[in-house]
């Protein structure tokens, strides 16, 4: 690795004045299993590498019945998948983040590092779109919240302006009668990067304790690894309201995913193959959030 | 350009200090600076898992982390496993069970290993395979390193189960 210089600041303001004085020639270090493989490769040349994990903004998970979930960026997936409310309340968020890497990746890598990077294969990118979860910026001009459905704007590249620092995600708390979902395909069983990715998120009306008996309030689609971008299809999720959550309505959803996908053919996959997966991943994970909905999982 | 860093840190149990460059990974340190080979380079980019050390009780790959980041922390390497009474019990079933030929990986699936006993004392075969996904074996085969492993869980337990009934009198 080229040398720069580390600092590892003890406050927000302080991160966020490096990193605007330095702009390129910085970057935030959360769990560095994107960063430091990347460095090494040549991709950045940096002055200063700046540890966001002694900020305790970017370490803490908290959760509130009306606020929902706050999670710093810096929480490793490993931290978030032992927190008691996190896996009692927010399943589909751990269906990607318990999937980044293996156990040594797990007990580094973080929300805020999978968003950073803006890989179009982030799987927790399409699970926290779903859920409606926005970053939460500091920046030298103040704060501001981001959907991170509008986060990243192409491959390795975000809305983050000069001096910016995502500090934490907020999650809404879970509508009464929801359920959310991530499903991924990779060739492997585990330590792969998605071929293509689904979330799912789908809140149900009240009444109705069965599939056929319910009937769909909202839902949210998101694709991973499909476009250069994670990918909130809306018309995907707008196709199922009104609708009881059923194969056929499914079979709606599906076609429409798979006409937003943009994909490409690489090593990883071809784009028809690309295409025919997100049909099936998005039929699989609504399957599995409406599952959470009535709490038949 | 950026100077040295001074860095304390406990490591198998022992206070340590050890002067970086803010661009050296604790696996580069651990192996050039402080003499603990037995973690080892294999991809260097978090695939292979030889390079696997406890980083406050957390399985981390030590190609990946920084040494700078360690400032304060408690590291366990594959040097730390064994105690004045003898081998880990992971050490004595790899031995047992013909899990290792060339050995390189090893030292990160002992280590790897103790992170999963340390939170799940029985595992099954299948928790096994997964938690060693990131844990690359060339030769050996990973069939009787999940021997092993189990073959030590076993042991462990019984030797629970003696420390309880001994603490009862």
């Amino acid at each position: 690795m080229k040398p720069f210089a580390y600092v590892a600041p003890a406050s927000v303001d302080e991160a966020v004045a490096l990193l605007a004085e330095k702009g390129e020639r910085a970057r935030p270090l959360a769990g560095g299993t994107d960063l430091l493989v990347q460095l090494r490769r040549g991709r950045f040349d940096l002055d200063v590498v700046v540890d966001v994990k002694r900020i305790p903004e970017l370490t803490r998970i908290a959760y509130d019945r009306a606020e929902g979930l706050t999670v710093g960026a810096a929480v490793t997936c490993a931290v978030l998948g032992e927190h008691p409310e996190v896996r009692g309340l927010y399943p589909g968020l751990l269906d990607a983040a318990s999937i980044i890497g293996g156990a040594a990746i797990q007990g580094r890598a973080t929300l805020g590092g999978n968003l950073g990077n803006a890989a179009p294969s982030g799987d927790a990118i399409p699970a926290l779109i779903v859920l409606g979860a926005e970053a939460i910026v500091a920046g030298p001009d103040g704060g501001r919240r981001v959907p991170v459905a509008g986060f990243c704007t192409g491959p390795g590249k975000t809305v983050l302006r000069r001096g910016e620092l995502v500090v934490a995600f907020h999650v809404p708390a879970p509508h009464p009668r929801s359920g959310a979902s991530y499903v991924r395909f990779i060739p492997r069983g585990e330590m792969d990067i998605a071929v293509a990715g689904v979330g799912a998120w789908v809140a149900l009306s009240a009444g109705g304790d069965t599939e056929e008996t319910s009937r769909v309030e909202a839902a949210r689609i998101a694709l991973a690894a499909v476009a250069p971008t994670p990918l909130c299809v809306e018309s995907a999720g707008a196709a199922l309201v009104g609708r009881a959550p059923v194969e056929v309505a499914f079979e709606e959803a599906a076609a429409l995913a798979r006409e937003a996908a943009r994909p490409i053919d690489d090593m990883r996959g071809t784009l028809a193959q690309r295409r025919h997966l997100v049909g099936v991943l998005v039929k699989r994970a609504l399957r599995k959030a409406v599952r959470r909905a009535l709490g038949v999982s | 350009m950026a100077g040295k860093l001074l860095v304390s840190a406990t490591i198998n149990g022992e206070a340590v200090e050890f002067l970086c460059e803010p661009q050296q990974s604790l696996l580069t340190c651990l192996r050039d600076i402080l003499g603990l080979t037995g973690a080892k380079e294999g991809c260097n980019d978090g695939n292979c898992g030889a390079c696997s050390v406890l980083l406050n009780g957390r399985l981390v790959n030590s190609c990946l982390v920084l040494a700078a980041e360690v400032e304060g922390c408690d590291i366990v390497t594959v040097e730390g496993l064994a105690s004045w009474q003898g081998l880990h019990p992971l050490q004595e079933a790899f031995i047992a069970e013909d899990a290792l030929q060339c050995g390189y990986c090893t030292p990160g699936m002992l280590i790897a290993s103790k992170a999963l006993l340390d939170r799940n004392p029985n595992p099954t075969e299948q928790e096994i395979r997964s938690w060693l996904a990131g844990n690359l074996c060339r030769c050996t085969g990973y069939d009787k390193i999940v021997r092993a492993v189990q073959a030590a869980a076993q042991h462990l337990e019984s030797s629970r189960r003696i420390e309880r009934v001994a603490e009862k009198g």
